[in-house]
Protein backbone atom coordinates (compact mmCIF):
# COMPACT_ATOMS: atom_id res chain seq x y z
CA UNK A 1 0.00 0.00 0.00
CA UNK A 2 1.13 3.53 -0.63
CA UNK A 3 2.62 5.22 2.40
CA UNK A 4 -0.18 7.54 3.59
CA UNK A 5 2.19 9.67 5.62
CA UNK A 6 4.16 10.74 2.57
CA UNK A 7 3.74 14.42 2.04
CA UNK A 8 1.41 15.28 -0.84
CA UNK A 9 3.28 15.55 -4.12
CA UNK A 10 3.17 18.89 -5.89
CA UNK A 11 1.78 18.50 -9.38
CA UNK A 12 2.94 21.99 -10.18
CA UNK A 13 6.54 21.12 -9.38
CA UNK A 14 6.29 17.81 -11.23
CA UNK A 15 4.95 19.48 -14.37
CA UNK A 16 7.64 22.14 -14.17
CA UNK A 17 10.25 19.39 -14.34
CA UNK A 18 11.39 19.56 -10.71
CA UNK A 19 13.72 16.56 -10.48
CA UNK A 20 13.72 16.32 -6.68
CA UNK A 21 9.93 16.14 -6.74
CA UNK A 22 10.04 13.50 -9.46
CA UNK A 23 12.47 11.48 -7.34
CA UNK A 24 10.02 11.78 -4.44
CA UNK A 25 7.21 10.53 -6.68
CA UNK A 26 9.36 7.56 -7.75
CA UNK A 27 10.08 6.66 -4.12
CA UNK A 28 6.42 7.00 -3.16
CA UNK A 29 5.11 4.70 -5.88
CA UNK A 30 7.93 2.39 -6.88
CA UNK A 31 7.12 -0.35 -4.34
CA UNK A 32 3.42 -0.81 -5.22
CA UNK A 33 4.28 -0.70 -8.93
CA UNK A 34 7.09 -3.20 -8.49
CA UNK A 35 4.72 -5.52 -6.59
CA UNK A 36 2.13 -5.16 -9.37
CA UNK A 37 4.80 -6.14 -11.88
CA UNK A 38 5.89 -9.12 -9.77
CA UNK A 39 2.36 -10.43 -9.42
CA UNK A 40 1.44 -9.86 -13.06
CA UNK A 41 4.65 -11.21 -14.63
CA UNK A 42 5.82 -13.63 -11.95
CA UNK A 43 9.53 -12.75 -12.01
CA UNK A 44 11.75 -9.95 -10.78
CA UNK A 45 13.38 -9.15 -14.14
CA UNK A 46 10.06 -8.47 -15.88
CA UNK A 47 8.81 -6.62 -12.79
CA UNK A 48 11.85 -4.35 -13.01
CA UNK A 49 11.14 -3.69 -16.70
CA UNK A 50 7.54 -2.75 -15.86
CA UNK A 51 8.82 -0.46 -13.11
CA UNK A 52 11.36 1.32 -15.33
CA UNK A 53 9.01 1.64 -18.30
CA UNK A 54 6.24 3.02 -16.09
CA UNK A 55 8.38 5.89 -14.80
CA UNK A 56 10.04 6.55 -18.17
CA UNK A 57 6.57 6.79 -19.64
CA UNK A 58 5.41 9.01 -16.77
CA UNK A 59 8.40 11.30 -17.29
CA UNK A 60 7.53 11.69 -20.98
CA UNK A 61 3.82 12.25 -20.45
CA UNK A 62 3.86 14.32 -17.28
CA UNK A 63 3.44 17.63 -19.15
CA UNK A 64 0.19 16.30 -20.67
CA UNK A 65 -1.16 14.90 -17.39
CA UNK A 66 -4.38 16.80 -16.73
CA UNK A 67 -4.97 15.61 -13.19
CA UNK A 68 -8.46 14.33 -13.95
CA UNK A 69 -7.38 11.38 -11.86
CA UNK A 70 -4.90 11.25 -8.98
CA UNK A 71 -1.20 10.73 -9.65
CA UNK A 72 -1.52 7.25 -8.08
CA UNK A 73 -4.34 6.24 -10.43
CA UNK A 74 -2.48 7.65 -13.42
CA UNK A 75 0.68 5.70 -12.54
CA UNK A 76 -1.29 2.50 -11.92
CA UNK A 77 -2.89 2.93 -15.35
CA UNK A 78 0.53 3.21 -17.02
CA UNK A 79 1.86 0.26 -14.98
CA UNK A 80 -1.14 -1.95 -15.79
CA UNK A 81 -0.67 -1.22 -19.51
CA UNK A 82 3.04 -1.93 -19.29
CA UNK A 83 2.34 -5.24 -17.54
CA UNK A 84 -0.26 -6.27 -20.13
CA UNK A 85 2.07 -5.32 -22.99
CA UNK A 86 4.85 -7.35 -21.43
CA UNK A 87 2.56 -10.40 -21.15
CA UNK A 88 1.51 -9.83 -24.76
CA UNK A 89 5.15 -9.83 -25.90
CA UNK A 90 5.56 -13.26 -24.32
CA UNK A 91 2.30 -14.60 -25.72
CA UNK A 92 1.98 -12.92 -29.11
CA UNK A 93 -1.07 -15.02 -29.95
CA UNK A 94 -3.03 -13.18 -27.26
CA UNK A 95 -4.22 -9.67 -28.11
CA UNK A 96 -4.37 -6.82 -25.61
CA UNK A 97 -8.14 -6.86 -26.06
CA UNK A 98 -8.19 -10.54 -25.04
CA UNK A 99 -6.27 -9.71 -21.89
CA UNK A 100 -8.70 -6.94 -21.00
CA UNK A 101 -11.92 -8.66 -22.06
CA UNK A 102 -14.37 -10.38 -19.79
CA UNK A 103 -14.26 -14.10 -20.22
CA UNK A 104 -17.64 -15.71 -19.54
CA UNK A 105 -15.81 -18.94 -18.64
CA UNK A 106 -14.50 -17.26 -15.53
CA UNK A 107 -18.05 -17.15 -14.13
CA UNK A 108 -17.90 -19.22 -11.02
CA UNK A 109 -20.40 -21.26 -9.10
CA UNK A 110 -19.06 -22.31 -5.70
CA UNK A 111 -18.32 -26.02 -5.49
CA UNK A 112 -16.38 -26.29 -2.23
CA UNK A 113 -18.47 -26.24 0.93
CA UNK A 114 -16.02 -26.90 3.71
CA UNK A 115 -15.79 -24.19 6.36
CA UNK A 116 -12.09 -23.70 7.02
CA UNK A 117 -12.53 -20.09 8.13
CA UNK A 118 -11.95 -20.89 11.81
CA UNK A 119 -8.55 -22.51 11.26
CA UNK A 120 -5.94 -20.77 13.42
CA UNK A 121 -4.14 -17.82 11.91
CA UNK A 122 -0.72 -19.46 12.25
CA UNK A 123 -1.91 -22.28 10.05
CA UNK A 124 -3.65 -20.05 7.51
CA UNK A 125 -0.62 -17.80 7.26
CA UNK A 126 2.14 -20.39 7.55
CA UNK A 127 4.95 -20.11 5.01
CA UNK A 128 3.36 -22.87 2.97
CA UNK A 129 -0.06 -21.24 3.32
CA UNK A 130 1.28 -17.95 1.99
CA UNK A 131 3.00 -19.70 -0.91
CA UNK A 132 -0.26 -21.40 -1.76
CA UNK A 133 -2.05 -18.05 -1.62
CA UNK A 134 0.48 -16.42 -3.97
CA UNK A 135 0.17 -19.38 -6.36
CA UNK A 136 -3.63 -19.03 -6.25
CA UNK A 137 -3.34 -15.30 -7.06
CA UNK A 138 -0.92 -16.10 -9.89
CA UNK A 139 -3.42 -18.58 -11.34
CA UNK A 140 -6.11 -15.93 -11.80
CA UNK A 141 -6.74 -14.74 -15.36
CA UNK A 142 -4.91 -11.45 -15.98
CA UNK A 143 -8.01 -9.25 -16.09
CA UNK A 144 -9.22 -10.55 -12.70
CA UNK A 145 -5.75 -10.48 -11.19
CA UNK A 146 -5.25 -6.79 -12.02
CA UNK A 147 -8.49 -5.84 -10.27
CA UNK A 148 -7.64 -7.93 -7.20
CA UNK A 149 -4.13 -6.46 -6.97
CA UNK A 150 -5.35 -2.87 -7.13
CA UNK A 151 -8.45 -3.20 -4.95
CA UNK A 152 -7.71 -5.91 -2.39
CA UNK A 153 -3.92 -5.91 -2.19
CA UNK A 154 -2.93 -2.27 -2.77
CA UNK A 155 -6.22 -1.07 -1.30
CA UNK A 156 -7.29 1.61 -3.79
CA UNK A 157 -11.04 2.30 -4.15
CA UNK A 158 -13.43 0.71 -6.65
CA UNK A 159 -13.64 4.08 -8.42
CA UNK A 160 -9.86 4.49 -8.66
CA UNK A 161 -9.47 0.88 -9.83
CA UNK A 162 -12.07 1.57 -12.52
CA UNK A 163 -10.21 4.71 -13.62
CA UNK A 164 -6.85 2.96 -13.65
CA UNK A 165 -8.12 0.09 -15.78
CA UNK A 166 -10.54 2.01 -18.01
CA UNK A 167 -13.52 0.03 -16.69
CA UNK A 168 -16.88 0.95 -15.22
CA UNK A 169 -17.42 0.60 -11.47
CA UNK A 170 -19.81 -2.28 -12.21
CA UNK A 171 -17.14 -4.09 -14.27
CA UNK A 172 -14.68 -3.74 -11.41
CA UNK A 173 -17.19 -5.10 -8.88
CA UNK A 174 -18.03 -8.07 -11.12
CA UNK A 175 -14.36 -8.91 -11.68
CA UNK A 176 -13.55 -8.47 -8.03
CA UNK A 177 -16.29 -10.92 -7.07
CA UNK A 178 -15.06 -13.46 -9.62
CA UNK A 179 -11.46 -13.07 -8.48
CA UNK A 180 -12.43 -13.53 -4.83
CA UNK A 181 -14.59 -16.59 -5.60
CA UNK A 182 -11.80 -18.16 -7.67
CA UNK A 183 -9.36 -17.69 -4.82
CA UNK A 184 -11.88 -19.02 -2.31
CA UNK A 185 -12.23 -22.24 -4.34
CA UNK A 186 -8.46 -22.72 -4.52
CA UNK A 187 -7.94 -21.95 -0.85
CA UNK A 188 -10.85 -24.23 0.08
CA UNK A 189 -9.18 -27.17 -1.64
CA UNK A 190 -5.92 -26.45 0.13
CA UNK A 191 -7.24 -25.73 3.63
CA UNK A 192 -9.81 -28.57 3.57
CA UNK A 193 -6.89 -30.99 3.51
CA UNK A 194 -5.42 -29.26 6.56
CA UNK A 195 -8.75 -29.47 8.30
CA UNK A 196 -8.98 -33.21 7.68
CA UNK A 197 -5.41 -33.61 8.87
CA UNK A 198 -6.21 -31.67 12.05
CA UNK A 199 -9.32 -33.74 12.75
CA UNK A 200 -7.33 -36.94 12.34
CA UNK A 201 -4.79 -35.69 14.85
CA UNK A 202 -7.44 -34.77 17.43
CA UNK B 1 -49.98 -6.77 -1.53
CA UNK B 2 -47.28 -8.68 -3.27
CA UNK B 3 -45.27 -11.38 -1.57
CA UNK B 4 -41.83 -10.23 -0.46
CA UNK B 5 -39.13 -11.39 -2.80
CA UNK B 6 -37.11 -14.16 -1.27
CA UNK B 7 -33.45 -14.13 -2.01
CA UNK B 8 -32.03 -17.31 -3.53
CA UNK B 9 -28.45 -18.57 -3.41
CA UNK B 10 -27.64 -17.21 -6.86
CA UNK B 11 -28.69 -13.66 -6.11
CA UNK B 12 -26.88 -13.79 -2.77
CA UNK B 13 -23.74 -14.80 -4.61
CA UNK B 14 -24.10 -11.80 -6.93
CA UNK B 15 -24.16 -9.43 -3.94
CA UNK B 16 -21.58 -11.27 -1.83
CA UNK B 17 -18.61 -8.97 -2.44
CA UNK B 18 -20.60 -5.83 -1.78
CA UNK B 19 -22.18 -7.39 1.31
CA UNK B 20 -18.73 -8.22 2.70
CA UNK B 21 -17.45 -4.74 1.86
CA UNK B 22 -20.45 -3.16 3.63
CA UNK B 23 -21.69 -1.44 0.51
CA UNK B 24 -25.29 -2.63 0.53
CA UNK B 25 -28.42 -0.94 1.87
CA UNK B 26 -30.04 -2.12 5.09
CA UNK B 27 -32.99 -3.77 3.42
CA UNK B 28 -30.87 -5.97 1.16
CA UNK B 29 -28.60 -6.83 4.10
CA UNK B 30 -31.63 -7.99 6.06
CA UNK B 31 -32.75 -10.16 3.13
CA UNK B 32 -29.27 -11.64 2.88
CA UNK B 33 -29.12 -12.36 6.60
CA UNK B 34 -32.53 -14.02 6.46
CA UNK B 35 -31.31 -16.28 3.66
CA UNK B 36 -28.04 -17.02 5.45
CA UNK B 37 -29.88 -18.11 8.59
CA UNK B 38 -31.46 -20.96 6.66
CA UNK B 39 -28.75 -21.86 4.13
CA UNK B 40 -25.62 -23.53 5.42
CA UNK B 41 -23.80 -23.61 2.08
CA UNK B 42 -24.20 -19.86 1.63
CA UNK B 43 -22.95 -19.32 5.19
CA UNK B 44 -19.85 -21.36 4.36
CA UNK B 45 -19.28 -19.44 1.13
CA UNK B 46 -19.64 -16.16 3.03
CA UNK B 47 -17.29 -17.18 5.88
CA UNK B 48 -14.61 -18.58 3.61
CA UNK B 49 -14.81 -15.70 1.11
CA UNK B 50 -14.48 -13.22 3.97
CA UNK B 51 -11.47 -15.16 5.28
CA UNK B 52 -9.97 -15.32 1.77
CA UNK B 53 -10.14 -11.53 1.53
CA UNK B 54 -8.58 -11.19 5.02
CA UNK B 55 -5.70 -13.38 3.92
CA UNK B 56 -5.18 -11.49 0.67
CA UNK B 57 -5.16 -8.22 2.60
CA UNK B 58 -3.00 -9.54 5.46
CA UNK B 59 0.10 -7.40 5.46
CA UNK B 60 2.75 -9.92 4.47
CA UNK B 61 6.28 -8.65 4.39
CA UNK B 62 5.12 -6.50 1.48
CA UNK B 63 7.87 -6.63 -1.13
CA UNK B 64 9.45 -3.20 -1.32
CA UNK B 65 11.68 -2.33 -4.20
CA UNK B 66 15.08 -3.91 -3.48
CA UNK B 67 17.94 -1.41 -3.19
CA UNK B 68 19.68 -2.56 -6.39
CA UNK B 69 16.43 -2.28 -8.38
CA UNK B 70 15.88 1.22 -6.98
CA UNK B 71 19.42 2.20 -7.89
CA UNK B 72 19.03 1.05 -11.51
CA UNK B 73 15.64 2.78 -11.70
CA UNK B 74 17.09 6.10 -10.54
CA UNK B 75 19.98 5.75 -13.00
CA UNK B 76 17.72 5.04 -15.95
CA UNK B 77 15.68 8.14 -15.04
CA UNK B 78 18.85 10.25 -14.68
CA UNK B 79 18.05 10.80 -11.03
CA UNK B 80 21.41 9.60 -9.68
CA UNK B 81 21.79 12.79 -7.64
CA UNK B 82 18.75 11.87 -5.56
CA UNK B 83 19.66 8.26 -4.79
CA UNK B 84 20.66 9.07 -1.23
CA UNK B 85 17.55 11.02 -0.27
CA UNK B 86 15.23 8.07 0.02
CA UNK B 87 11.85 9.61 0.83
CA UNK B 88 9.69 6.69 1.79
Amino acid sequence: MINPTSQELSLEKLRAGDRAEFARMVDTFSSPIYRLGLRMLGNSQDAEDVLQNTFLNALTHLPEFEARSSIATWLYRIAANEALMSIRRKKPEVTLEDLRADDPDTELIPAAFVDWSALPEKELLSEEGRKNLEAAIASLPENLRLVLILRDIEGISIKETAEALGLTDTNVKTRLLRARLHLRERLSTYYSEHLIHEERND
Amino acid sequence: MTDPVHLNCESLLGSLSEYIDGELGQELCREIEKHLAGCENCRIVLNTTRRTIDLVQAPAEAANVPDDVRERLFKCLNLDDYLKSRSR
